[in-house]
């Protein structure tokens, strides 16, 4: 069964002088937990209102198992959405809320009851149903949310930042039980998210959104390893690049020439293997060490980020930040000298052939 | 004195000016005859109330139609509010000022200066004299009422609970059953009594429509009062006065506090 399938999809708001989304081509595999990521205002919560069909796209197309759903109304598309606020209903109890979509289906009494009581039980809300939403904490709330749109059994869940909302001790909670269920019930889910580290942790798949369009759509393994552009490398917070010149299995940049791994070095799908590009190296990939063969360095300031050490390092007119342990940042004094290695395994190259994926941010 | 006695005898005095000139009407209406200098009646009597209460009087077919008319024009007030306070309370449009201004217009200008021009109109339309014609004319002064308290409700309301209903599976007429009209339902019963009491008392201009043909309660009562039959009027002034005290009984915890301002809440 395939899951979801967006096609050329554009979008733009009224009033609005350029498109929102444009021509965006997205797959979410069945019965996986996608992360749509992007900046606020890349026009995530748009693909998701498109998707549930609260508005309509310019262009374009949205399939669910294989079949177009542009022209059913957002009550039949078998997507059920989760807004960012939990909208629980006010003048219904939480029990009520969570039978709410059961009733519009028509099911007697009896079987909701039954279908609400497991689903609040799944959720960690026994007992709590006759509350009124008034009467129930941020994070119970949210669960109630998502008992109300599972205990449907939609075809695609869409979750508009979940966890948002919450208290940062409840969402660590709050995550594994997305993934809980997502497991459990093997639903299809996307989920809208503006924060990296909480689209690594959710999601198998994530879809990077810049700008309404898509940048990259890969494991987040692979998107933290080998971004496929500066802009997808900075929003996962890479800070190192370095332009210069691929040559072969090289790199030709300020620090002279730079060996590749294997899989750096091979370009990916057309990319040429030689021309114009951006060498690129994690912060925390990045070894210092007091002597050795390495390239010889001056630190420029340290600072201490409470997990982390952070170093400012000048290589020449270079500049690189290296992420290392506390101990190590906090053992460096500005102006010492240091060596600094770059482990081949780390690099990454991003081709440039314009020659200005540093210049021009939006790219 | 503590600020909760201030209050007490405050409270007592706004019930004393409300009530006191309410129990003259009440001595009249069970007087057999009431002559100055008496304190009070020599004679009672309930020769008013069964008069009144008897069919055929006319005055309990007033009624009835005064509830009629006080009805037909709740339920269209409510019909035409509905889609205008939602665009009034929930969305920004150029000319929304205007639409304002223009709403308030009949609370402004002295319905005695319209009722010529009005007449004239209804006269061309074959509406004089008739209910549906009364019921037209009682909407004027009605409309604004209902629309502003129902723009103000609005104004209140997340429409993106309605998104959130459609999404769980529930059509547009589903989704105003059971999620819009519970959230708007205090804001529009307010509206829809407000209307039902303007209709009900009504008098210049279900005079000037109806041309007595539909003879509503108010207008009984002054052709009572007109006629010198204190005791008839005191009955029918009672009677006309109870679906008031009804109303204000229900609705007085929602006027108060949950929905002060009326109109501040569109006046984004």
């Amino acid at each position: 069964m395939t899951g979801l399938v967006l096609a050329g999809l554009s979008s733009t708001h009224p009033g609005a002088s350029r498109p929102t989304i444009f021509s965006l081509d997205l797959a979410v595999p069945a019965g996986s937990l996608t992360a749509l990521l992007g900046p606020s205002g890349a026009g995530k919560t748009t693909v998701m209102r498109l998707i549930a069909g609260l508005i309509a796209p310019d262009a374009g197309d949205i399939r669910l198992g294989g079949r177009s759903i542009l022209a059913l109304p957002p009550e039949r598309r078998g997507v059920v959405m989760v807004f960012q606020n939990a909208l629980l209903f006010p003048h219904l109890t939480l029990a009520e809320n969570v039978g709410f979509g059961l009733r519009m289906r028509g099911l007697g009494p009896a079987e909701i009851a039954t279908q609400v009581e497991a689903m609040l039980g799944r959720v960690q809300l026994d007992g709590l149903g006759a509350r009124r939403p008034s009467a129930l904490s941020g994070g119970q709330a949210q669960r109630g949310a998502l008992a109300r749109a599972l205990v449907l059994k939609p075809d695609l869940l869409l979750l508009d930042e979940p966890l948002s909302n919450l208290d940062a001790s409840l969402r660590d909670e709050m995550r594994q039980l997305i993934r809980d269920l997502q497991r459990d019930t093997g639903t299809t889910m996307l989920v809208v998210t503006h924060d990296q580290a909480e689209a690594v942790a959710l999601a198998d798949r994530i879809a990077l959104l810049l700008d309404g369009r898509l940048a990259q759509e890969a494991t987040p393994w692979e998107i933290y390893r080998r971004p496929a552009t500066v802009a997808v490398a900075r929003f996962f917070g890479g800070v190192n690049f370095l332009p210069g010149r691929r040559v072969g299995g090289a790199f030709d940049c300020a620090l002279g020439r730079v060996p590749l791994p294997t899989q750096a070095a091979e370009g990916k799908g057309g990319d040429p293997a030689s021309g114009p590009a951006v060498l690129t190296i994690r912060p925390e990939a990045i070894r210092l060490g007091p002597a050795g063969d390495g390239h010889e360095a001056r630190v420029l300031a340290t600072a201490f980020l409470g997990t982390q050490g952070r170093v400012e390092l000048g290589l020449g007119d270079l500049r690189l930040v290296a992420l290392t342990t506390p101990e190590v940042a906090g053992g460096l004094i500005p102006g010492a000298a240091v060596t600094v290695s770059l482990p081949a395994e780390a690099l990454w190259v991003i081709p440039d052939p314009e020659g200005k994926a540093l210049t021009d941010r939006g790219a | 004195m503590t600020a909760d006695r201030w209050r007490l005898i405050a409270g007592s005095l706004l019930a004393l000016w409300l009530v006191l000139p309410l129990v003259p009407l009440a001595i009249w209406s069970f007087a057999h005859g009431w002559r100055f200098p008496d304190l009070l009646p020599r004679d009672w009597s309930l020769r008013a109330w069964t008069h009144v209460l008897t069919p055929g009087s006319g005055v309990l077919e007033s009624l009835g139609l005064t509830a009629l008319v006080a009805g037909l024009t709740t339920i269209l007030a409510v019909l035409v509010g509905l889609p205008a306070g939602r665009a009034l309370g929930l969305h920004d449009f150029r000319g929304k000022r205007l639409v304002l201004l223009v709403l308030l217009a009949p609370a402004i200008v002295p319905a005695i200066a319209v009722v010529p021009g009005l007449h004239g109109v209804f006269l061309r339309l074959g509406l004089t004299g008739t209910i549906p014609g009364v019921v037209l004319a009682h909407l004027i002064p009605v409309i604004p009422y209902m629309t502003l308290v129902l723009a103000a409700t609005f104004a209140g309301f997340d429409t993106t609970h309605e998104d959130q209903a459609r999404s769980l599976g529930a059509g547009p007429w589903a989704v105003f059953r059971h999620v819009t009209l519970p959230a708007i339902l205090p804001g529009l019963l307010t509206g829809a009594l407000f209307a039902f009491l303007v209709s009900w008392s009504q008098y210049l201009l279900t005079l000037a429509i109806g041309g007595g043909k539909v003879q509503t309660l108010p207008l009984a009562l002054y052709s009572y009062a007109a006629a010198g039959r204190n005791d008839l009027a005191g009955a029918t002034a009672i009677l006309c006065i109870l679906p008031g005290f009804l109303v204000l009984a229900l609705v007085a915890r929602r006027l108060t506090g949950r929905h002060p301002s009326v109109i501040g809440g569109i006046a984004r």
